[in-house]
């Protein structure tokens, strides 16, 4: 009864040390991360804030994946046509349909959505490898689907499709492409908490039981059925989100830009973040984006050979990606901090 | 009568979090030995140690060599059989693949197969299933197949993990029965841990119980079941 | 009906190839307990060493042996020094490790042997038989994956070391308590699917050419022919890799509007019919799930 008391009357009572505890060192480096986020693409030329842009949409994918997979359990490789559902959503209504962006962006998400949705149905029916195969699967017949003659009229076929790179409103003197950066960092923060409350909430929790151990959470009664189509809806849906603002940043809708190299890329992404770890997505889409850029510099013949080794070096190194850098860091900074 | 298996100081380690606190125990050669203890006490632990298949610290002897950190499988290899906690039954295989595997260390071909034949006498279902896939079996079946498995290395101790575990009674008496009988013939030593006390005293020579990883009473099998406060303070019954 | 029936045996040509990728899938599958993505590169790879083998002179079964035979050792030496040390990370942490391995290999073998396509011999000949719908090699490539598969089935069912693999592969714990060593039977398994993957890809190559990239498609077909077999039965795979051989070509004759771009999606999506009706493959046992 007094519980609600208690709770307030410690937080009183240890007002001076309720400092350390509000402003946790994972907060810290979050807004730290957010603060330079939003700073430093001011002074970047609009090339590397073009990189940047990418970092933060791809970002949005793995975070997806990380949905699913850190969440549910279930491993897709074929997120790359979900994002291309998006982004060929966006597409199309904008320059078929003259609708704005804004509005674009969320109706390729509830598209994606409902697409996954269906699919995750299917998906229900199969396990690890199985699973992997059939959402592979997807991501190889997506380009070719995108290609096809029929739709070519909508799609652009072989060719593509051209994108308006919107300009910035109100008359904000800034570049487009730092316009378009700093729209997908506000939707990318906006996804990432959203996915944060969703995990913490009573479908996360429900999630996550799935993940742990299918048979003991049905026994608890989660509906299995609805959480993993569910999981895999939103997955899907953040990630057409993605592939709209993709579509919208590159100014360029193209089938051979979403092949299952690319799903194979935001899986890469994921491991190296630290499957679950939802920050760990920046890290990893940060790796995607440069890792084969500096291995081309090293070697051009040996680029691929060289963006492996990386790889293996990083899962060698850090078997929980960047995730286990980052409570080493986190439990080192603690150290020191209760030093003084 | 010489020790065959010598415990001393065992300590065992789940990461950070210790599990056993220093054991002393041993088996004597030919006898029949069992742990004792509540859920959770360390007795699959114990058996888990002394095949390496957790983090230890101590020295565990086996007719008076070293084995603390030698290899499961070279543990093995010397004779101590397992049949381990959940039974490890090879789910993806049938029930005479599952008795090969465990002769999977000797290279007497017919050795091997009479003692095949010799499974087959002990536990006649076994046999009508020979060709069945060993997942698809009941659970007594399992547990028959598992200790089966584990006599096909014609062990020289036998560690086993709650055998009574999840059977009818019926089924129980028929392994203990088995047990009895190879420790008669075989001199085969026995390490047995069970929540079945009562079953457990019948069957050994020397008890042990063991609480939060610590060993709280030993004695002969008979002065533990006939002492009322051992019984109703650890034992339960 | 005749049309019918030559696509069908020319499905069964093709299938040949998937057949004897996905006999290599299920080996690693059955040693490992997962499948590796780089195995179509490791057979690219083998199979350019046979090559430069007879390139340096040596006849095509002295080449074709040492390469299965260097392959097997490689195998080892890959599972040794990449995998083991990540045997306690997650399943994705090694596809991740797979997926490098794939890159690293492609790469290499790309400055070596560069990307131009080169013709690779066959010890068959190119007879056109049954009136030209299979050539002698697709013939003997056929009874080469039914004899590669009359030995795994004698060596997994009836060799000591066999048994012990599989027991490593699908229960490591209850193997190492039976005495199995299970590290090395893992190493054995990587050997021994990296030489089928070498005489996989010794016969694919005079029908779809050399160069680095050849094995891409093949694997995934591979895969699917795996899969839909029931990756535990090596049998069911080759069956797979047939049927999956057979329902592309069908797809491509008979369903309007499918051209050679769409074949492969198409053979994709029947087969997730398929995994969904069965999820254990057309042959595949049924997995016992405990609590």
């Amino acid at each position: 009864m007094s519980t609600a008391q208690d709770t307030s009357a410690d937080i009183a009572g240890t007002r001076p040390a309720a400092g350390k505890s509000i402003l946790t060192v994972p907060l810290v480096a979050s807004l730290a991360t957010l603060g330079l986020l939003i700073v430093v693409p001011l002074f970047l030329k609009n090339f590397v804030v073009f990189q940047l842009t990418m970092i933060v949409i791809y970002a949005i994918a793995i975070l997806s994946l990380n949905i699913l997979t850190g969440a549910s359990g279930q491993v897709s490789l074929g997120h790359s046509a979900f994002f291309a559902v998006g982004a060929y959503a966006t597409g199309i209504m904008m320059e078929h349909a003259n609708v704005p962006y804004l509005l674009a962006i969320p109706i390729a998400g509830v598209i994606c959505f409902v697409i996954g949705f269906l699919f995750g149905f299917p998906a229900l029916r199969l396990k690890g490898v199985y699973l992997a195969l059939a959402t592979f699967a997807l991501a190889v017949a997506a380009p070719p689907l995108f290609k096809l003659g029929t739709f070519e009229h909508w799609t652009g076929g072989v060719q593509g499709l051209l994108v308006t790179k919107p300009e910035p409103p109100f008359g904000l003197d800034i570049s487009q492409d730092r316009y378009v950066y700093y729209l997908s960092l506000t939707i990318a923060l906006i996804i990432y908490l959203l996915s944060v409350n969703l995990l913490n909430s009573r479908s996360g929790r429900a999630l996550m039981a799935i993940r742990d151990n299918e048979i003991a959470a049905s026994s608890m009664g989660v509906d299995l059925a609805l959480y993993k189509t569910l999981a895999f809806g939103i997955s899907a849906g953040f990630t057409g989100i993605a592939g709209a603002l993709g579509a919208i940043t590159v100014a360029y809708v193209a089938p051979d830009a979403y092949t299952f190299n690319f799903a194979i890329a935001l899986f890469l992404g994921m491991v190296i973040g630290g499957v679950g770890w939802l920050p760990g997505s920046l890290a990893g889409a940060a790796f995607i984006v440069f890792v084969p850029n500096i291995a081309e510099g090293i070697s051009k013949g040996l680029s691929y050979a060289v963006f492996g080794v990386f790889i293996f070096a990083v899962i060698f190194l850090l078997p929980n990606g960047a995730r286990q850098l980052a409570y080493y860091l986190y439990a080192q900074i603690k150290k020191l901090v209760s030093r003084f | 009568m010489t020790a065959s298996l010598n415990v001393r100081d065992l300590r065992a380690y789940y990461g950070q979090v210790q599990a056993l606190h220093g054991l002393n125990f041993s088996l004597e050669e030919g006898s029949v030995t069992t742990l004792l203890g509540a859920n959770g006490a360390g007795k699959t632990t114990t058996l888990r140690a002394i095949c390496n298949m957790v983090r230890t610290t101590g020295t565990i002897e086996f007719d008076g060599k070293p084995i603390t950190h030698m290899s499961t499988e070279h543990i093995v290899k010397l004779g101590i059989a397992q049949v381990p906690q959940g039974r490890g039954t090879f789910t993806r295989m049938n029930v005479e693949e599952n008795l090969q595997l465990g002769a999977i260390t000797r290279g007497d071909k017919a050795g091997i197969a009479s003692d095949i034949e010799r499974m087959y006498a002990l536990f006649p279902v076994l046999k009508q299933r020979r060709t069945q896939q060993a997942g698809l079996l009941s659970g007594g079946e399992q547990q028959m197949l598992a200790v089966a498995r584990a006599l096909m290395l014609r062990p020289r101790v036998l560690l086993l993990d709650e055998p009574s575990f999840g059977l009818a009674p019926l089924v129980v008496r028929d392994v203990f029965k088995v047990l009895e009988q190879i420790n008669r013939d075989d001199k085969v030593t026995i390490l047995v841990v069970e929540q079945n006390a009562q079953l457990a005293l019948e069957l050994a020579d020397q008890a042990y119980v063991i609480e939060t990883g610590e060993i709280v009473q030993s004695g002969p099998a008979a002065e533990i079941a006939s002492n009322e406060d051992i019984r109703k303070s650890y034992l339960g019954y | 009906m005749e049309l019918f029936t030559n696509q069908v045996l020319s499905g069964i040509a093709t299938g040949a190839i998937y057949a004897c990728m996905a006999l290599a899938v299920v080996m690693i599958y059955e040693a490992i307990d997962h499948l590796n993505f780089a195995q179509g590169e490791m057979a690219m790879f083998s199979t350019f060493a046979a090559w430069q083998f007879m390139q340096w002179g040596i006849p095509y079964w002295g080449a074709f042996v040492l390469s299965v035979v260097l392959s097997f050792a490689a195998g080892i030496a890959i599972e040794r020094a990449l995998f083991r040390p990540l045997g306690h990370a997650s399943v994705l942490v090694q596809i991740a490790g797979f997926i490098a391995l794939f890159a690293i290999i492609n790469s290499v073998a790309g400055l070596i042997w560069d990307f131009t396509i080169k013709p690779f011999p066959t010890p068959f000949g190119s007879t056109p038989l049954l009136g030209g719908v299979i050539s002698s090699h697709q013939a003997g490539m056929i009874a080469v994956t039914i004899l590669l598969l009359g030995f795994l089935y004698v060596f997994f069912s009836f060799t000591r070391v066999g048994l012990a693999m599989r027991a490593a592969a699908t229960m490591p714990e209850s193997a190492k308590l039976v005495g199995v060593n299970v590290g090395w039977m893992i190493a054995l398994g990587w050997g021994l699917a990296a030489a089928i993957g070498a005489i996989a890809g010794i016969m694919i190559a005079p029908v779809i050419f050399l160069e680095p990239n050849m094995m891409g498609g093949v694997l995934l077909y591979g895969f699917v022919g795996a899969v839909l077999g029931g990756l535990s039965s090596p049998a069911g795979a080759v069956a797979g890799g047939f049927i999956v051989g057979v329902l592309e070509n069908l797809a491509g004759t008979y369903i309007p509007g499918v051209g050679n771009e769409l074949k492969l999606p198409i053979a994709l999506a029947m087969i997730i019919a398929v995994l969904v009706f069965k999820p254990n493959g057309l042959f595949g046992r049924v997995q016992v799930q405990r609590v």
